[in-house]
């Protein structure tokens, strides 16, 4: 029997349902799991999506192809193939897509992650034959701190450089974990101030119903802001540009699952790092593979070799690695270089051939 | 071990100079004398023996996780650094509220490292495995370096002496003095070390006076850097190893730059060092001179590694020592008087300089001590000239040194400089890459190069350093996109980039397949405009080798 998805050129395709998900070209009918560049690209004729994720697609792919949208709950037939959609906790209307056609059933994760998130619904179980997972971070050595330990470490970061007259700046992606910040960090201690590009999204997120402390944008040409009691979230690729001159003195601080690793940390010109992701850590990726009860994992961007392998020999399942071209959380380095492909304004797929190892 | 945890941290959170120092005078103020002597071991780089091999570790870490020998394998290649590594896949710590809740460096040293030493395997397990229950991550890190022997903080021994010397409230210098000849032993020694007097130690040592490579070698620059020639003092770089001779009552000492007492390891040169006046202290190069021909700086290392020497070592690989410098006589520091002073007492006490002895003037087995000759030049040009004849002579290039400075402590700029001889040069091909460690872990920094011979590429030197860091990460994403096969951490590349290597010798080899080994191997710069079809030939680099070796 040929399997329900398979890769093709433009992506992950269902041929009897005729549809793809997340594909990285411009195709007639595309599922999108989540918002992020390598996941969602504009030019498709249709898109589909979670209803809480509309907003946010629409702000990053423009245009006017129509996006439809499920609720939770609710399921869809595309040319007999059962569609529904189920919350991946990976950042606001991030979806796991279920596909069931002759009494199989397949769940695509696009991006995830099991730790509390306030800015978005938390990642759902959904039972599966197969299951596509990412591994981003399938290392057993990427262990999250728990959300409330993260948060502390950020606060007690930003109070001590309040206290000291600095500026705190805190890099992460404008899309997801940009809002994620601006929800678990403490308010009171001062004001929260955005980038640009994080603010379009924070608009998108109230837009769609989110409640975010207060954010001020920094003003398009400002000289100097703050008087070193503010809190910035601004995207990495602001690193070792002059605007970071607006705030005077600073710590700046990058917010990125890679920043577990000490050699990373020290690599780049940041005085902090804050091992905080949006993607499961290895932990939470075997939890999911394990509660689907599926028999067979297909496993997508990250080290899916070594997350196949282990689930091989200490699970017995059919598990192999599917290449695809998602990238996940960008590598270290290109967490700074190439932010382009994950700010929304690069939709170049080849731009994330190289900017990952995944599969290669 | 939690206040030498945080000042492992503490050192590794920053690269602001004063803040390491105000790090370490923190700690240094507040540790009890035990531990302070067991850090300050630990931050002058002592080597001690392994009791745990990594392999051990590794096997323990897949043993207590329950993970697979491999998968901790491929995280170790991930991270890059073993220590790290383990720290993270170990579960986190059995907190238990009923136990002492931190026990200090010395007895976490003594207790579960340096008493492992002879320790049968399930014993050195079960002591291991207990420290990881009670350790948290951030000190399981600093845990494994200490017990691997690789704690590497990035704090030069000046900065340690800056910070004790603040806690003391002496001066620097003689803080720096004071730490001469090895750490602290006990409680009683590091009293001693912070006491406002100094004791007296027969043995001890000068720190040493480092000198700094020129930023700008061209003649041009260097005359206008340095001014009027009259005022510095020129001598041969020898290719040998930095030591001082100590003479002091009744004990004569030779001591490496890496303050080790090498005694063992050059027992005629110590023999020499009895024969001075007492009270005398020579500064200068030890080389390895048979028959009145320099040997190659390989064979003196080999001999300064051995612990004890045979006599066929004696005669095979006979040492002397080339004086540049008197710190020392009759017992008075010479220190502070300028170097022109220094040298003319020097001459008195050394006579025959050393070329005398290549030229075959004076009988090979006429004496182990000799006099750093002067070059003498009138003019920039004219030393720049002699320069020149660095390579054929089997010297690195000239040193100059400022006739009216002091002999300061330390790698101070300005008086002493290295104006070494400019290095060959390559370009070679990129042929394997493997992922660095520390700041450059995951990323594949160390490179294998080749050049051709023949139609086919072999390999000729490896490389680490020469590239900026953004070019590590460019290079790195195309070691990736043309990787042919893996071999562990090993990638093997198709070969597309070209960097142009610099190095500082070549001489046959017997060790390399390519029959040359390259001394210094460094990446001057990425060759973009190159093919590799344009690189170098291995008969390129055989033309390099100087004709009489």
């Amino acid at each position: 029997m040929r399997d329900l998805l398979e890769v093709t050129e433009s992506g992950l395709y269902c041929e009897r349902g005729d549809f793809y998900v997340d594909p990285w070209r411009r195709v007639s009918r595309a599922i999108i799991t989540h918002a992020h560049a390598d996941h969602a690209r504009a030019g498709s004729d249709r898109y589909l999506c979670a209803a809480e994720g509309k907003l946010v697609l629409r702000t990053r792919i423009g245009g006017g192809a129509p996006i439809d949208t499920l609720r939770r709950g609710e399921s869809l037939s595309i040319n007999g193939v059962k569609v529904s959609l189920h919350p991946a906790g990976h950042l606001l209307g991030s979806a796991q897509v279920r596909i069931e056609h002759g009494g199989v059933t397949w769940v695509v994760t696009g991006d995830y992650k099991l730790h509390h998130d306030p800015t978005c619904a938390s990642f759902e179980h959904v039972p599966c034959d197969v299951f596509v997972t990412e591994s981003t971070f399938g290392l057993p050595v990427y262990r999250w701190q728990s959300p409330e330990a993260i948060a502390a470490e950020i606060n007690a970061w930003w109070r001590a450089n309040r206290d000291a007259g600095r500026t705190s700046v805190i890099l992460a992606y404008a899309l997801g974990k940009a809002q994620r910040l601006a929800a678990i960090v403490d308010p009171s201690i001062g004001p929260i101030v955005a980038h640009g590009a994080v603010m379009k999204l924070v608009e998108a997120y109230r837009g769609s119903g989110v409640r975010l402390p207060p954010i001020d944008r920094v003003p398009p040409r400002a000289r100097r802001v703050g008087d070193g009691r503010a809190l910035v979230i601004a995207p990495p690729s602001v690193l070792g540009s002059s605007w970071l001159n607006l705030f005077g003195e600073s710590s700046v601080a990058l917010a990125s699952g890679w920043m577990t690793l000490r050699g990373v940390r020290r690599r780049r010109g940041f005085d902090r790092g804050f091992a905080v992701s949006d993607h499961a850590d290895f932990p939470g990726l075997l939890e999911a593979v394990d509660a689907t009860g599926a028999r067979r994992v297909l496993v997508t961007h990250g080290f899916s070799d070594s997350l196949a392998r282990y689930l091989r020999e200490t699970r017995g399942l059919d598990a192999s690695v599917l290449p695809t071209r998602f990238a996940g959380e960008a590598p270290p380095d290109d967490a700074v270089a190439n932010t382009a492909d994950h700010d929304g304004t690069d939709n170049d797929p080849t731009a994330t051939d190289l900017a990952t190892e995944a599969d290669a | 071990m939690k206040a030498f945890t945080d000042l492992y941290w503490r050192l590794d959170a920053t690269t602001s100079t004063s803040e390491k120092v105000a790090a370490l005078r923190d700690y240094f103020a507040a540790a009890p004398a035990g531990d302070a002597v067991a850090a300050l071991g630990v931050l002058s780089g002592g080597r001690q023996l392994r009791s745990v091999s990594t392999s051990q570790l590794r096997t323990w870490a897949a043993e207590v996780t329950g993970l697979p020998a491999w998968l901790v394998e491929e995280c170790y290649a991930h991270v890059g650094d073993l220590a790290e590594t383990l720290a993270l896949v170990l579960p986190e710590p059995e907190i238990s509220t009923d136990e002492p809740t931190d026990r200090g460096l010395a007895e976490i040293m003594r207790t579960t490292i340096h008493d492992l030493r002879g320790v049968d395997e399930a014993r050195t397990r079960e002591v291991v495995t207990a420290v990881w229950q009670r350790l948290a991550p951030r000190e399981r890190i600093v845990w494994h370096k200490l017990l691997t022997g690789g704690l590497r903080v990035g704090v030069s021994r000046t900065l340690v002496a800056r910070a004790l010397a603040e806690v003391a409230g002496i001066d620097q210098a003689e803080m720096a003095h004071r730490l001469m000849g090895g750490p602290p032993a006990d409680a009683d020694a590091f009293a001693r070390l912070l006491a406002p007097e100094a004791a007296a130690d027969s043995r001890r040592p000068y720190p040493f006076f480092l000198a700094s490579a020129l930023d700008r070698s061209a003649v041009e620059h260097v005359a206008e850097d340095l001014g009027d020639v009259a005022a510095w003092q020129a001598e041969w770089k020898w290719d040998g190893m930095r030591a001082q001779l100590v003479h002091r009552g009744g004990d004569a000492t030779v001591w490496s730059r890496g303050e080790e007492l090498v005694n063992d390891a050059f027992p005629e040169i110590a023999a020499a060092t009895a024969s001075l006046p007492p009270g005398t202290v020579l500064d200068g190069e030890l080389l390895a001179v048979r028959d009145g021909r320099l040997l190659p700086f390989a064979m003196l290392s080999k001999r300064a590694s051995r612990k004890t020497v045979t006599k066929k070592v004696l005669a095979d690989v006979p040492c002397l020592f080339v004086a540049y410098d008197l710190l020392e006589a009759d017992g008075i520091d010479l220190r502070e008087m300028p170097l022109a002073e220094r040298r003319r007492r020097l001459e008195a006490l050394v006579a025959t300089p050393f070329t005398e002895l290549l030229a075959g003037a004076v009988p090979a087995d006429a004496s182990r001590l000799f006099l750093s000759p002067l070059v003498t030049g009138g003019s920039w040009a004219e030393l720049a000239e002699l320069r020149g004849e660095s390579r054929a002579r089997g010297v690195e290039g000239l040193m100059l040194k400022r006739r009216a400075s002091p002999y300061a402590v330390g790698r101070t700029r300005g008086d002493w400089w290295k104006w070494k001889v400019e290095p060959l040069e390559i370009d070679a091909v990129l042929l394997y890459a493997q992922a660095g460690h520390g700041r450059r872990a995951g990323l594949h920094s160390d490179y294998t190069l080749g050049l051709w011979d023949d139609g086919r590429l072999v390999t000729v030197a490896k490389a680490y350093s020469g590239l900026t860091d953004a070019e590590i990460v460019e290079l790195d994403r195309i070691v990736r996109a043309t990787t042919l096969e893996k071999h562990g951490p090993v990638r093997i590349c198709r070969p597309t980039v070209v960097l142009q290597l610099a190095f500082e010798g070549v001489s046959r080899s017997t060790r390399h397949k390519s029959g040359v080994a390259v001394r210094f191997p460094r990446i001057v710069r990425w060759r973009k405009d190159k093919e590799p079809a344009a690189a170098g030939t291995l008969a390129d680099l055989k033309r390099m080798i100087p004709a009489d070796s």
